[in-house]
């Protein structure tokens, strides 16, 4: 096998390697927002976490702008008290809420931000004020159920008046 | 410091983990001189070579080569000891991978800085040497054993050594190769003034040419001479080794205590 | 009287006592390997020349392996994640499941049956032929001259195989989910998008394909330049390499799964 021609093939080889690398890095992982170095934290406290995890996404309008970095039980109140690392691009007003919402019917949760009105932002450290718990699927059919028997109940006892 | 004798072993024993394998060695030879060590297999002749060559380390005695002990030398010694010499394996030991030309020129390339064209001229020489200048572009897989064993003789040879080995070198040639080999062997220990150590038992061929026999069996010398010496020998082994007699001091049978009659069942006992 | 019992524990005995001999063996062998590397660097040909013969020679196995595996975890993957009405996910799945495990894990593994039994081949038959020794007494290291760029090259080429290997793979599942079973292509991509995170499966994965190339071509190298120098020594040696690597591969990976995620 001549010099050149071996030479030629592990260039391709390399030359290979270099590309799927890079096609994985790039095309199949994402790049997360705290690959950019500015970030900051915030924090927000909820009744249910539900199923959110470390390194959820935070989105706003459906787009990621940062990550769940932390989650503890606040012993005194307890409550979850969760922290959240945000793109410092983006700045969100005093009166913003969290939601943790459920991506799909069946999916990942993570937290959901809505902008408020108030023209002062918060800050690194501050503390969401509002806050809504991730949907339990058991309370929910708990409470389909008995909003479910009311009715019937309401029902019958019209059936009932309307008989007699 | 130059003695009459450029290989001098003194006293040299050597064992593989407990099996001793030369004991009490002595032997002296000048320079220039090609000299051969016969005898048996296993009987540690082989070992003697890669005493010289610093591959394994005496655990007794001195191995003195041109003045220098080689079981005691460092590694930067033993380097410069090593390129001041030539071993030609009992087949050849070529690298597969390389071609006839890289080969013979794998020992300049490591050792020397030598412009290429420089190379391709030594190499034209060495091979013409041994009579095969034109196969450069060959690669070993595609020559004959006598070739093989030729071209590693050229690449043996290529930095001029002072001592050259050879570990069986007519092992398995068919006899032109064989005389081929003998020839060059005679012809490069004249021509380069090399001292040259030749293991082997092939008694005709190596009496043809050298001017020393050392006869080793069970780790020991038990005869030497020149060849004259040699071939009108007294000793009953040495007479057994170069006549090539079935039986003598090394016997034909292999030893039993028991009787052909008792093995066969024909002497009294049970017959089953 | 108990002979039957003491022999297999004495045998165990053994058994182990020789492993341990074989480990320290190989620690020191490695060690040689990287203080005579120095060659490596100035003859970088040698090296490139044996990334021919360990990398380029095994590209067509990895692709062609690679992009099966990618198939079947398309069709299982789609097949369970339909059950739960999340066939959306399989562009996650199997770029998880190939980031994270089977890239490196597949790749090495078919390396070590491709390539590292040849090499284990290459360095025993040279030492039966008695070429190292020649070597040698031309005052030419054999572990610089021979093993090393070996093992360089083995090393260097692991993380691209298994980066091709994963290529593949994904591409395969997209040819069965996508153009095969009808899932959305922008789905696909864009599921895999989101839960493939650069530093914990790409870069994780790398390292461990990394950690396995070092282990398999050193468990390679060691083999060839260990082996009895006759026909059935180096057969048994490459036979050793082959099953030695595969038991190394799963038992780090395991350790490194448990270290990483």
């Amino acid at each position: 096998m001549k010099r050149s021609t071996i030479d030629l093939w592990v260039g391709i080889f390399v030359a290979i390697g270099i590309a799927c690398i890079t096609f994985l890095s790039l095309k199949v992982a994402n790049l997360t927002p705290q690959s950019s170095d500015s970030t900051y934290s915030l924090y927000a406290e909820f009744d249910n976490i539900g199923g959110l995890k470390i390194k959820a996404p935070v989105k706003s309008s459906g787009v990621v702008v940062g990550r769940v970095s932390n989650i503890e039980l606040d012993t005194k109140r307890y409550v979850a008290h969760v922290t959240l690392t945000l793109d410092s691009r983006y700045q969100f007003s005093r009166d913003t809420s969290a939601e943790i919402l459920t991506a799909g019917l069946l999916g990942e949760q993570y937290v959901g931000l809505t902008q408020g009105g108030d023209p002062d932002n918060l800050k690194q450290g501050d503390r969401i004020a509002l806050t809504s718990s991730a949907l339990v699927l058991e309370q929910l059919i708990s409470k389909f159920m008995l909003s479910f028997g009311e009715k019937s109940d309401t029902h019958s006892g019209q059936n009932a008046s309307a008989a007699k | 410091m130059s003695s009459e004798f450029f290989i001098e072993l003194r006293n040299v024993s050597f064992a593989y983990g407990e099996r001793a394998v030369l004991k009490n060695i002595n032997l002296r030879i000048q320079r220039g001189k090609l000299v051969a060590i016969m005898g048996g297999s296993g009987s540690g002749k082989t070992t003697l070579l890669r005493l010289l060559s610093g591959q394994y380390q005496a655990q007794q005695g001195e191995v003195i080569v041109d003045g220098k002990n080689v079981a005691k030398m460092s590694h930067g010694e033993l380097y410069a000891h090593r390129r001041r010499m030539g071993m030609l394996f009992q087949f050849g030991a070529l690298f597969t991978d390389l071609s006839v030309f890289d080969n013979v020129a794998f020992p300049i390339r490591e050792h020397t800085s030598l412009p290429e064209s420089m190379v391709h001229d030594l190499v034209t020489m060495k091979l013409n040497a041994v009579g095969l200048r034109g196969t450069q572009d060959l690669m070993p897989g595609e020559l004959s054993g006598g070739m093989a064993r030729r071209v590693a003789l050229a690449r043996a040879i290529a930095l001029d050594p002072a001592l050259m080995l050879y570990d069986e070198p007519f092992t398995g040639l068919d006899p032109i190769s064989l005389g081929v080999i003998a020839l060059l062997i005679k012809k490069l220990n004249q021509a380069l003034g090399t001292s040259a150590v030749m293991v082997t038992h092939d008694v005709h061929k190596s009496l043809d040419i050298v001017d020393h026999v050392y006869f080793v069996a069970n780790g020991e010398i038990i005869a030497e001479g020149t060849p004259e010496q040699v071939r009108a020998a007294p000793s009953p082994w040495v007479h057994q080794f170069v006549y090539g007699e079935a039986d003598g001091p090394v016997h034909f049978a292999y030893p039993v205590t028991t009787s052909l009659e008792s093995d066969l069942g024909l002497q009294g006992g049970e017959h089953v | 009287m108990f002979d039957f019992l003491v022999t297999p524990i004495r045998n165990l005995g053994h058994t182990m006592i020789n492993a341990i001999w074989r480990l320290g063996s190989i620690s020191h062998f490695l060690f040689s390997i990287l203080i005579y590397s120095g060659q490596c660097l100035t003859r970088f040909s040698l090296v490139i020349r044996e990334i021919y013969f360990a990398g380029v020679q095994s590209l067509i196995i990895i692709i062609v392996s690679g992009l099966f595996v990618g198939m079947v975890l398309g069709l299982q993957g789609y097949n369970t994640l339909a059950r739960f009405g999340s066939s959306e996910a399989l562009g996650a799945l199997v770029a998880l499941s190939l980031l994270r495990e089977l890239g490196p894990v597949l790749a090495a593994l078919l390396f070590a049956s491709r390539s590292g039994s040849a090499i284990t081949a290459e360095i025993g038959l040279m030492k039966t032929t008695e070429q190292l020794d020649a070597m040698s007494v031309m005052a030419v290291n054999p572990i610089a001259r021979v093993v090393a760029p070996r093992f360089w090259a083995g090393v260097l080429s692991m993380p691209v195989l298994a980066a091709l290997f994963n290529v593949m793979g994904i591409f395969g599942g997209y040819l069965i989910g996508v153009v095969m079973i009808g899932l959305d292509e922008g789905t696909y991509w864009s599921q895999m998008h989101n839960s493939v995170d650069l530093h914990f499966d790409v870069i994780n994965g790398l390292i461990k394909s990394l950690v396995f190339g070092i282990a398999v071509t050193l468990i390679a190298v060691y083999e060839g330049y260990d082996a009895t120098p006759t026909a059935a020594g180096v057969s048994a040696a490459t036979t050793r390499t082959v099953v030695t690597s595969a038991l190394v591969i799963l038992a780090l990976d395991f350790i490194l799964t448990a270290f990483m995620f």
